[in-house]
């Protein structure tokens, strides 16, 4: 529609009214629910009262940061987080790649398609399900795993109250739910390779292990960078509501994660301000992180994201 | 073509470990499944059930008779029918003016959507905006702030645009309005995109679980997958509490009631599973290229 760029601006506001009208319901949603509350974030400088509101609560300055990093309550949130995330990245996020390479491997198609649907299933259910899945074949009290333990003569493991099993329980959870979406993207980037690579190859002699490392690992590496930087940059969202269903009063100690506190410090006793300031310090780190992956991906020739 | 020892091991290798891995996302679904339908007594003596022998119906007939699992039910069908159709409304209308080149501060407002993927308020402040709106209670917390997932609209906007403008000028000429176009012409044209988007948001509105523990405080308000939280999860949503469960049958064991729960919750998913199937390795595509 380039005949428009002719009329003044008052003409073509007036000739796209109903464009406009369309896009209002939108755009207010966007005001409303999504930059008034980051607007809201200042509250975590106050000393945020609902009852005096937004406008006459008092300015306190960085006081609950200040409190926040003195509390040793900061090192078990911090290192809790940190243990998790880098589990998350370290034995999760290699899994897509390599399940996506041994699918691509696969020649009967069929037995590739059926493999493929049902790994995706997991990703449709809620972490309700899944953690409940979880608890049903975990618990002591009935529980297959523990009953195949007890019938092959060893001892009751309690996975689900202890502080050794949790981390090992969160990540494996993780990995049930999500490996298999995990590999569409892959699989559709090794779908794009040119065959004629895969042939010139064989004629130079190599064999299948020589074709992955050097035809197919280079075809997917730009992607594997972008999900890496992306991966970063959520690092320490370690899955709200899996870790807030997996937790109990026995793993506390290991479970308790930043994203929990702030639900308990704010949700469930009020502290508005404090637990938006502790929200406020996990956003910077995870946005440090993404500029730090980013700029690392751009050192090493690669494209990255921004 | 000659395939060497190592390349047939490996494909043997291959093979048994995929089918491995597809069978270990299959099972624990056929141990719930089974196990739901297991009588009490085969149940309590062989502990390990993956082929009921005798067929029972007791954990469903005991979560029939509740009340509270049934209104559940009915609300999470309200919410998905309810919220996937504000989640289309919603992203349709805002997608529509976004795909057109020509619109004076369509820059500014993407910009404005991008940014908000990028950065977000956070529980507390979000909470605290829906608190001051008083939709705390009501369903409309979980209904409007999640009406557009800015990454769909994104996708839509993309896919919109790609769209032959002729036949949006045809219609101009005919007389049609903005909308009219949009409802007659570009809708029915992005069907299969729209499906995909309406079982994806349909998806999480059944999932959906946080919102309700944060906004909703009314039990009887509550969504299935919250009561599934209390009885899988907590073991402590009043089962065995005759206040609440009528007690006219005898009660299962709990594991019986708690696969029950498990199965009733997520027996819609898999049931459009296939219909989603179809789609959705291309719908991330798109929006994995675009977005």
């Amino acid at each position: 529609m380039t005949a428009a760029t002719g009329d003044s601006l008052k003409k073509r506001l007036f000739k796209n009214r109903w464009l406009y009208y369309m896009l209002a319901p939108g755009v207010l949603y966007f005001i409303i629910f999504k930059y008034v509350p980051m607007w809201g974030v200042l509250i975590a400088f106050q000393d945020f009262s609902p009852f005096r509101g937004f406008w006459s609560s008092d300015w306190v300055g960085v006081e609950h940061f200040r409190t926040f990093f003195g509390e040793p309550q900061f090192w078990l949130l911090f290192r809790n987080t940190f243990i998790l995330a880098i589990y998350n990245i370290l034995f999760f996020f290699p899994l897509p790649i390599v399940i996506a390479l041994l699918l691509n491997e696969l020649r009967v198609e069929a037995y590739k398609r059926t493999i493929q649907s049902l790994i995706y299933i997991p990703h449709f259910l809620s972490w309700v399900v899944v953690v409940g899945l979880a608890y049903i074949l975990f618990t002591t009290e009935g529980g297959i795993v523990n009953e195949l333990i007890a019938q092959l003569g060893g001892e009751k493991i309690n996975f689900l109250l202890s502080n050794s099993w949790f981390r090992t329980m969160v990540v494996g959870e993780m990995i049930w739910k999500e490996t298999g979406w995990g590999t569409i993207l892959f699989l559709a980037a090794l779908a794009g390779v040119d065959p004629q690579l895969y042939e010139a190859a064989r004629m130079d002699g190599a064999g299948r292990w020589k074709q992955m490392v050097h035809v197919t690992l280079p075809a997917i590496r730009s992607t594997i960078v972008v999900l890496l930087i992306l991966r970063l940059g959520s690092f320490l969202d370690l899955g709200f509501e899996q870790i807030f269903l997996m937790l109990n009063p026995m793993n506390r100690d290991v479970g308790e994660v930043f994203e929990t506190y702030v639900y308990e410090r704010g949700i469930q006793l009020g502290d508005f301000s404090y637990s938006t300031a502790v929200n406020l310090f996990k956003s910077v780190i995870g946005f440090v992180m993404v500029l730090g992956a980013n700029y690392f991906a751009k050192k090493v020739g690669e494209e990255g994201i921004l | 073509m000659k395939t060497s020892i190592g390349s047939k091991l490996f494909d043997a290798f291959n093979y048994t470990f995929l089918g491995l891995y597809g069978l270990a996302t299959l099972l624990p679904f056929v141990y719930v499944v089974a196990g739901s339908f297991t009588s009490p007594q085969e149940f309590i003596t062989k502990k390990i059930v993956l082929f009921p022998t005798q067929f029972s119906l007791e954990g469903y007939r005991y979560i029939f008779s509740t009340e509270v699992l049934l209104g559940s039910l009915g609300v999470t069908i309200f919410i998905t029918i309810a919220g996937t159709a504000i989640n289309l409304l919603f992203t349709c209308l805002m997608a529509y003016p976004l795909a057109r080149k020509d619109l004076d501060g369509r820059r500014i407002i993407l910009l404005g959507v991008v940014f908000s993927m990028l950065f977000s308020g956070g529980m507390i402040p979000t909470f605290l905006v829906v608190k001051s709106l008083g939709l705390i209670n009501s369903y409309w917390s979980l209904l409007l702030p999640g009406a557009i997932s800015a990454f769909n609209l994104i996708v839509l906007k993309n896919f919109f645009q790609q769209l032959p403008e002729g036949l949006e000028e045809a219609a101009k000429i005919d007389g049609c309005n903005d909308l009219r176009i949009l409802w007659q012409i570009v809708l029915p044209l992005s069907l299969p995109a729209i499906a995909t988007f309406a079982l994806f948001y349909a998806v999480n509105h059944w999932n959906s679980f946080f919102q309700a523990i944060l906004y909703i405080n009314d039990n009887y308000k509550w969504p299935i997958q919250v009561w599934l939280r209390q009885i899988v999860i907590l073991s402590s949503g009043g089962l065995g509490d005759s206040a609440v469960f009528d007690s006219n049958y005898i009660v299962p064991p709990g594991q019986i009631i708690k696969m029950a729960v498990i199965v009733i919750s997520t027996l819609p998913i898999l049931l459009v599973y296939p219909f989603l199937q179809k789609h959705f390795a291309k719908g991330a595509l798109i929006g994995s290229v675009k977005g």
